[in-house]
């Protein structure tokens, strides 16, 4: 391995570890409740972002419908492990979890794949707007799906008249009385995981492939290289990552509708990583955590704090992006370099 | 038949609607190349406007919509302005979530404003509903205002675009920024103009809007806005008959599917036709194919 990839993965990896470590202490020490029931949906989102992350910034390709696969992931989840525990009578909760997450996650690749087959053969912003619209395709379907558990036999149907047993999903309500059985510790090794599958693959010979379609896809096409197979391939392992992190966060809650992953929880998390730097794996995880948190903590400014969210975001984007303001940053700091190259000289 | 004919016409109405919101997506898309997803709630302030000075004020309906169109038009110069114009070089994504900052500002000041609970609009045209067949159909005259209203502004707009010069600019401009400038076109204030146009097309959008659908709230324009765009890439965007075409159809299969398929089921079959019609056609039906050269 390079020295360069094993600092990359080192710094990434500590940082993880060294942040659960600090909640272990703190969860023991005072820790707020309300922050003690923000951690799990804090793990989800860092996933989310990790594996936003994976579409936007190493393959190049807009989705502005990553929460559809967070929702796919949070009611297959919920629906695998209620079946478990009332189907099945398996009570091991980490087992459970464990389960659940690996069914949320191949549910979600599944319709990752579906999805990505017409979709990757769009460009740019025809290529947003198509995963847009499956986010909201997800959306209004599982509002018209009730499951329920009968027996050891799962029961789907499409209006509320016929479900046996016990019901897990209502319809428009969304997944009802869920077992809580997601765990911090369980949230924190998904992280590692979805880092750990990310940095692999960025690192792989399918990463360089990917990156070179996302940089030039006629220079990467000539060469030899499948742009749509490796495309696919981001796509996917991406919306698998998204599963897993949607059925933690619906593990985490006891109830939600199909409603909370709506276009505005894609955008969300499109906001996470674009603040947090595109492409930069450990940017998306800070600023992901520090933006679930924040708007908790500003709660005393209820009225204003959106608006004020607003403008944040507005003025940072014109501040990293506008030419003018650059511009206008490097002439006040132009004396400061000098002077500091003046004193390289003299030294 | 008779019901058919009712879903329709409230099918055109609704298309008619879309079409005038897919019209400034459009139109803003084709010049700046972004996508504004803040103009959904502009069609929220446009209403809001025209709900106010109506309503508390108690102007006549003219002018309350005229009020609404002026204001949403300097609304909209006002964000490209201060929001859209610093990023003239930056990435697509940064003028996205910039976009979507907009967005966000809008929704909250609206609700700091007049408040985060829903109000009964009141329809601007006051006429009786028209009955034909003896009664058996029933059309309401909204619907007619909308429809007239939506072909009027679509021809206007296509005179405007093809013979006038600011028009033509706007077309050199969505074609090649930098060749236009050469040839002596104020690109900056050719954009504004776009914006102007777009959003008094959105005030009037809102205000047709909510007379049909009578819930007002701050969240009113998210949910048409994106319906509208998918709606002006369903015609392929940046093409004014494209908009048109794209908006008056989408409002017919969310009717028709709400009428005749599933009720709950109406925003995704929409959605599912777009993905079908841009996987045979993939710059939407009157969109350009443009190619791509080494």
């Amino acid at each position: 391995m390079k020295k360069k990839t094993l600092r990359s993965y080192i710094s990434s990896f500590g940082l993880v570890i060294a942040a659960y470590a600090f909640c272990m202490f703190y969860m023991n020490n005072g820790m707020s409740r309300t922050l003690k029931g923000q951690l799990i949906p804090i793990c989800s989102y860092v996933v989310m972002a990790l594996s936003l992350n994976l579409v936007v910034g190493i393959s190049g390709e807009l989705s502005l419908g990553h929460a559809g696969f967070m929702s796919v992931g949070a009611f297959s989840g919920v629906i695998v492990s209620g079946w478990m525990l009332n189907g099945l009578a398996i009570e091991s909760e980490s087992l459970r979890l464990l389960c659940a997450l690996v069914g949320g996650g191949l549910c979600a690749g599944v319709a990752g794949f579906l999805i990505g087959i017409p979709v990757l053969r769009l460009r740019g912003d025809y290529l947003a707007i198509v995963t847009l619209a499956f986010g909201e395709i997800i959306k209004s379907v599982i509002n018209c799906v009730w499951v329920s558990v009968d027996g050891s036999k799962l029961a789907f149907a499409f209006n509320s008249n016929n479900v046996p047993g016990k019901i897990l999903i209502n319809g428009p309500q969304g997944a009802v009385k869920v077992d809580k059985i997601a765990t911090f510790t369980g949230g924190f090794l998904l992280v590692l995981f979805a880092l750990l599958v990310i940095m692999n693959l960025v690192h792989s010979h399918t990463g360089r492939a990917i990156m070179a379609s996302r940089d030039n896809r006629i220079a990467a096409e000539s060469v030899g290289i499948s742009v749509m197979k490796y495309k696919t391939i981001a796509f996917v392992t991406s919306a698998v990552l998204a599963g897993m992190a949607g059925a933690l966060y619906g593990l985490s809650i006891s109830t939600f509708a199909p409603s909370k992953f709506d276009f505005n929880q894609s955008i969300n998390v499109l906001v996470f990583i674009v603040l947090g730097g595109i492409g930069n794996l450990v940017g998306g995880m800070i600023s992901a955590t520090v933006l679930t948190i924040l708007p908790e903590k500003l709660r005393a400014f209820n009225d204003y704090r959106m608006l004020a969210y607003a403008v944040v975001l507005i003025l940072v984007m014109i501040a990293t992006n506008s030419r003018s303001v650059k511009n206008f940053v490097s002439s006040l700091t132009a004396p400061l370099k000098k002077a500091r190259k003046g004193d390289a000289e003299h030294a | 038949m008779i019901s058919f004919l009712d879903h329709l016409i409230s099918g055109i109405n609704l298309g008619s609607v879309y079409a005038l919101i897919a019209l400034g997506y459009s139109m803003v898309y084709g010049i700046a190349k972004m996508l504004n997803f803040a103009h959904g709630d502009v069609i929220m302030i446009g209403a809001y406007i025209s709900f106010c000075t109506g309503h508390y004020l108690g102007l006549p309906a003219v002018v309350s919509v005229l009020l609404s169109v002026a204001v949403c038009t300097i609304l909209g110069i006002v964000i490209e302005g201060l929001a859209y114009k610093p990023l003239r070089q930056a990435g697509s994504l940064a003028v996205l979530i910039t976009a979507i900052g907009v967005s966000y500002f809008l929704q909250n000041a609206a609700q700091l404003i007049f408040g985060p609970n829903p109000v009964q609009f009141p329809s601007i045209v006051k006429m009786g509903n028209i009955s034909l067949l003896d009664g058996k159909l029933l059309i309401k005259s909204i619907s007619i205002v909308t429809i007239l209203c939506g072909i009027t502004i679509m021809l206007v707009l296509t005179w405007f675009t093809g013979k006038t010069r600011t028009g033509r600019a706007m077309r050199a401009v969505s074609e090649d920024k930098g060749a236009a400038q050469l040839m002596g076109i104020n690109v900056n204030r050719t954009i504004s103009i776009t914006f102007a146009i777009g959003s008094a097309l959105a005030a009037i959008a809102g205000v047709l809007l909510c007379s049909s659908y009578p819930t007002l709230m701050p969240t009113t324009g998210s949910m048409p806005g994106i319906k509208a765009f998918t709606a002006a890439v369903f015609g392929g965007i940046g093409s004014i008959p494209g908009a048109m075409l794209g908006g008056v159809l989408l409002g017919l299969i969310e009717i028709f599917g709400k009428a005749y398929i599933s009720s709950e089921l109406g925003d995704a079959i929409v959605f599912a036709v777009l993905i079908v019609v841009l996987l045979f056609k993939p710059t939407g039906l009157l969109g350009k194919q443009i190619r791509e050269k080494v």
